[in-house]
């Protein structure tokens, strides 16, 4: 029997990654919100590695951070170990990364969902949605609870029809142990939504006691305590060291003999499998002449001996798991706790989503995170928060919130999923990002904030550090560029020493002289004696902003470049059959993904320049067409 | 794009010795000025559309050809934007060079139908002319696609995909090692990126002389002379030569090897090509010459077919004409002259399926003005592959890889100044993205393609 259990203006199903976000931005927004999760224990469950954030990953946190999100300030709390990496490398691609504490993780966004006015958190199992006149009204539960909803955002990871694989040995299961969603995956099918179907898996799990440490060489946390978050102020942190070990013959022996009982090369999957993230027996086939792979060894966290195997993700049967773990030095008596297996779920097609991740059949029904084909936590964080911004605005009836490739990486993430057809879950790359010297993570604040704060996300005291940091940054680059260094020995000395050109005959202003590759800012103020004291996050953007001025520069003109075809949007009811003189690829593939701009439209594939031409040769023929009929 | 400024030659080849190229777009002044010189210094003047005589240098200072300029101040001109119009009068070479100056200078190449195009997205064009622009963005550029595949083949093919298959490992190399900087794998030094570079940079300045030296600006169209022994045809070369280069004899089998020869037909240089005589032979000499012949029609774009008035149509006629059913062929009955002809206008007629029957005589030199305007319809009408679209893509090419040169310059100019390597890839990535502009492909699924290729990561 259906009854009525509630209504709400946004309800969220799934309470992962992606529907945490989603639910607290359409809470804070204001609407009345539901998020319903199949098990109140898997609440922002991290069922794969105990970690977040690295490149590109990292960079999303501090976007959906500085939106007004929450991964960042959840990690920061529930972080056992923070590193940043690449820092040899330039700017834009250091990227900070946190071991996380699973469980405190979990703890911590459940209680922030649980203390949010306006925002239930409920334990229920959705089977069904409600669509009328192809506008979604309603989610059913398999109890019969209906919950009546202006929007629905759905979050349900891989659990749409999950099947566990495990060697010879396969069955219907969620991730980490949890119920599948069955009934869902027919619901959506049957309002005319498409599915594909992808595989994804996760390794062992292993006890830290059987662990014999001493033939793994340690990887510590940096000694400086940093935080995703902007607003963060976290200046203490116990750190939880990793360790480092590799594959050897012997293990790639084993894996080999087995292939036959391996499910990948056996035909059992139908689903894809990304290639960023192969399992061990993808690697010893495909790079056979490896000798050995590394392995990292995480912590699951403080209060648990579990510990995670990165690296030996895979979905031989439980024996040969445990005999090739037992190759690997250092886990020669390991006690595994939870097996490795694969997963296969359904995901919704995202090209048949818009920008702000709604349906385009079903108005008012939102999708984000894994059931949209991505992978990662920071991903689905990613488009979690920007579902719940757009099902809130969508109930207000106000404009769409959308992000742009050039101005974020969550632009270039939404995008790319509607635009490109994704063969394989997809994962944040920083070489998927054109602008990626602009999209850069100590920039986030800086990039996004006010964006934040029209939408009504960004607290006050965010706002007020952001304007605080801004012009902090602007006034001391402004008193680089105008203040001429000072002519000491030290100086010319330095200067005949690193470069020929030696020092310029009109001197030099300090923004000058910080440019030179081998002058840091801090060495900069060293040189100069400058007392005045600036906050950390000021010097980095100082610093950067004026070193990599002239790359900075040619990115810009990039972006103008593009954005000028952005800005010319495609009108929602073109019929593309209509179009005169386009390729019939290209009409196939326009009426699929139907872009909202002819910027987007360029970036398919099977789009050609003439196609374009003619398009916007279409658009103005319309145009003045529809100025004839106004003057008749 | 809107928005930049364009250039294109905008005359067709080939009509006489004057061309124009033409500039449209806010920088247009800007562009000519910078390659322009008169004796007024400030060309321009108030006047718009106002002829003004003056000479063309190129970057180096140097005199290409004496012009007529003319600026049209924007709205008043075919595109609503400003337009430069550039008159040479030095036939193609010079024209040919303008149009690469005012590139270097800052202007885009057109694409097909471009002028017309902004024309009409500029409110200049009515509605009805619409359809008109569509149609000639699109044959054309399929017709240019055509034509780019064609001189893709082969040695500049080979070179291109071979310095974007190696800039591409570069860039993978980066990018693995960006994204996964905890896989341990092998990192890119600066002296990898520098020594790659700088061979690439090499490679490209070379190919760059080459195309300017060599003859691909001047190879033209080229049309070949075929036919059964003593039909005339080394006559007919020496008529259109207007002088006696080949041998002529009325022994059978008298040209042994190729003979190449240009003319000059309203402007397009047409390369003409004499011919052995194709017949079955045991002659080990006359064999080679045959087989020679075969390859010259494969590679010709146009094919004078001769047929010997005097004689009736013979198998090996036939045989010929089977051969050469998919080229643009002209029918040409020689020795009309004579007076007991044998031959069946009829059947040759019939055999050509359309294409141009001409009756001419090498010997008295009648004929050969149909003939040079049959040839010249053929090339302008696109049925022959066009001068001046060969030209373009000739000069895309160049363009594309200059840019590439320019980008891999200021990636070693990072390099010295010690950029981390990942900026530097920035430069390299639009170093690959020009020559992607030759290719038509798309870094970012290619980079990301060849990262999964090369590098084992994952967890
Ligand atoms: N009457 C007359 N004789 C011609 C004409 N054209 C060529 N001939 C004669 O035909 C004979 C063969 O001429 P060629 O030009 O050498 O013929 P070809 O086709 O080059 O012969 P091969 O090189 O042997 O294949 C010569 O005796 C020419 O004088 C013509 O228009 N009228
Ligand atoms: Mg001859």
């Amino acid at each position: 029997m259906e009854y009525l259990a509630g209504k709400y203006d946004v309800v969220v199903v799934g309470a992962g990654h992606a529907g945490c976000e989603a639910g607290l931005a359409a809470a804070r927004m204001g609407c009345r919100t539901c998020v319903l999760t199949i098990s109140m224990d898997s609440v922002a469950m991290m069922p794969c590695n105990p970690a977040v954030g690295g490149p590109a990953k990292g960079h999303l946190v501090r976007e959906v951070d500085a939106l007004g999100g929450e991964i960042g300030i959840n990690t920061d709390r529930a972080s056992v170990q923070m590193r940043l990496l690449n820092t040899a490398k330039g700017p834009a691609v250091h990227a900070l990364r946190a071991q996380a504490d699973k469980r405190a993780y979990q703890d911590c966004m459940k209680m922030t969902l649980e203390m949010q006015p306006g925002l239930d958190l409920k334990q229920a199992m959705v089977e069904k949605v409600v669509v009328e006149k192809g506008k979604i009204i309603a989610v059913v539960t398999n109890t019969g609870a209906r919950f009546e909803a202006g929007a629905v955002v759905l979050t349900t990871g891989t659990y749409l029809k999950g099947r566990i694989i495990i060697g010879d040995l396969s069955y219907p299961g969620g991730p980490n142990g949890q119920y599948p969603s069955i009934g869902l995956s027919e619901s959506l099918q049957r309002v005319g939504i498409g599915l594909g179907r992808f595989k994804t898996g996760t390794p062992a799990r292993v006890d830290r006691k059987s662990i014999d440490f001493s033939r793994m060489t340690i990887q510590p946390g940096d000694e400086k305590t940093r935080n995703f978050s902007f607003v963060s102020e976290i200046k203490q942190r116990e750190q939880i060291p990793c360790w480092l070990t590799h594959t050897t013959e012997e293990t790639h022996r084993i894996i080999r003999e087995n292939l036959n009982r391996a499910p990948l090369y056996c035909g059992v999957f139908q689903g894809r499998g990304p290639r960023y993230c192969p399992s061990i027996e993808t690697k010893v086939v495909r790079f056979a002449d490896k000798p050995t792979h590394q392995i990292f060894i995480e912590p699951e966290g403080k209060n648990t001996t579990e510990m995670y195997v990165q690296g030996m993700s895979t979905s031989l049967p439980e024996d040969i798991q445990l005999a090739m773990l037992r190759t690997v030095p250092g886990l020669e008596k390991v006690e595994v706790m939870r097996i490795g297996y694969a997963i296969e779920y359904d995901h919704v097609l995202p090209t048949q989503l818009k920008l702000n991740l709604e349906l385009k059949n079903v108005a008012g029904l939102f999708t984000a995170g894994q059931i949209n084909g991505t992978s990662g936590y920071e991903e689905a964080a990613a488009q979690g928060i920007m579902a719940g911004i757009n099902a809130a605005l969508y109930v207000k009836g106000k404009e769409p919130f959308i992000l742009t490739r050039s101005e974020a990486y969550i632009g270039v993430l939404i995008d790319d999923l509607v635009t490109k057809e994704i063969d394989e879950p997809y994962r944040m790359l920083t070489s998927r990002a054109e602008y990626r010297l602009l999209l850069r993570q100590d920039n986030a604040d800086l990039r996004l904030t006010e964006k934040g704060c029209q939408i009504g996300l960004v607290t006050p005291e965010r706002l007020q550090l952001y304007e605080k940091k801004k012009s902090l940054v602007e006034a001391e680059k402004e008193r680089l560029e105008r203040t001429m260094a000072p002519v000491t020995e030290k100086i010319k000395s330095i200067l005949a020493k690193v470069s020929s050109a030696g020092l310029p005959q009109q001197g030099i202003s300090l923004a000058g002289l910080l440019r030179r590759p081998e002058i840091s800012y801090e060495e900069l103020r060293l040189l100069t004696g400058d007392e005045g004291e600036l906050p950390e996050e000021v010097k980095e953007q100082v610093e950067i902003q004026v070193k990599y001025e002239g790359y900075i520069k040619k990115q810009k003109a990039q972006v103008e470049r593009f954005e000028r075809m952005e800005g010319k949007k495609l009108p929602k009811d073109i019929d593309y059959g209509q179009v005169k003189g386009i390729s019939v690829e290209a009409k196939e593939k326009l009426e699929k993904v139907r872009p909202g701009s002819i910027g987007q439209a360029v970036r398919i594939a099977g789009v050609s320049p003439a196609d374009i031409s003619v398009l916007l040769i279409y658009l103005e023929q319309k145009r003045r067409r529809g100025e004839k009929r106004k003057l008749h | 794009m809107l928005g930049d400024t364009i250039a294109a030659i905008s005359t067709p080849l080939g009509e006489g010795g004057i061309g124009i190229v033409r500039l449209s777009g806010p920088q247009s002044v800007e562009i000519a000025k910078s390659i322009f010189k008169v004796k007024s210094k400030d060309w321009p003047g108030k006047k718009s559309r106002e002829l003004v005589y003056g000479h063309v240098y190129d970057q180096s200072g140097n005199i290409i050809d004496e012009v007529l300029i003319c600026y049209m101040r924007a709205p008043n001109t075919y595109t609503r934007e400003d337009v430069v119009e550039i008159n040479c009068h030095g036939g193609i070479m010079p024209l040919k060079k303008v149009l690469e100056t005012v590139i270097a200078g800052g202007a885009r190449l057109a694409g097909p139908g471009e002028f017309s195009k902004r024309a009409f997205l500029n409110g200049r064009l009515d509605l009805a002319q619409a359809e008109s622009v569509i149609d000639v963005i699109r044959s054309k550029t399929e017709a240019g696609l055509r034509i780019a595949a064609a001189q893709l083949k082969g040695d500049l093919s080979a070179k291109i995909s071979s310095m974007q298959d190696r800039l591409l490992s570069l860039l993978a190399m980066v990018e693995a090692n960006v994204d996964f900087p905890e896989e341990g794998l092998e990192e890119l030094t600066v002296e990898k990126i520098k020594s790659l570079c700088e061979d690439l940079m090499e490679e490209i300045k070379e190919m760059i002389v080459k195309a300017d030296a060599g003859r691909i600006y001047s190879e033209g169209i080229s049309a070949v002379i075929i036919g059964m022994p003593n039909v005339g045809k080394s006559s007919l070369l020496n008529a259109m030569l207007r002088e006696n280069r080949a041998i002529v004899t009325d022994v059978p089998g008298t040209t042994r090897d190729m003979i190449e020869e240009v003319i000059n037909i309203k402007g397009i240089p047409l390369k003409i090509i004499d011919t052995a005589g194709l017949r079955e032979t045991e002659d080990v000499i006359e064999k080679i010459g045959v087989a020679r012949t075969k390859e010259a029609v494969d590679r010709a774009q146009i094919i004078m077919m001769v047929f010997d008035a005097e004689k009736g149509l013979g198998d090996g006629d036939l045989d010929i004409v089977g051969s050469v059913r998919e080229k643009n062929t002209l029918f040409l009955i020689n020795k009309d002259d004579i007076k007991e002809k044998l031959i069946n206008v009829e059947e040759v007629t019939r055999l050509a399926n359309g294409r141009p029957v001409i009756k001419i005589s090498a010997k008295e030199g009648t004929g050969l003005k149909h003939l040079e305007k049959e040839i010249f319809d053929l090339v302008m009408q696109g049925k022959a592959t066009g001068q001046d679209e060969v030209l373009v893509t000739k000069i895309r090419h160049k363009n594309a890889l200059e840019i590439t040169a320019r980008c891999l310059g200021e990636a070693l100019e990072g390099v010295d100044q010690g950029a981390p390597v990942d900026l530097v890839a920035i430069d390299i990535r639009s170093a690959w993205e020009a020559l992607g502009e030759i290719t038509g492909s798309s870094v970012t699924e290619e980079l990301v393609d060849r990262i999964f290729r090369d590098f084992c990561i994952g967890k």
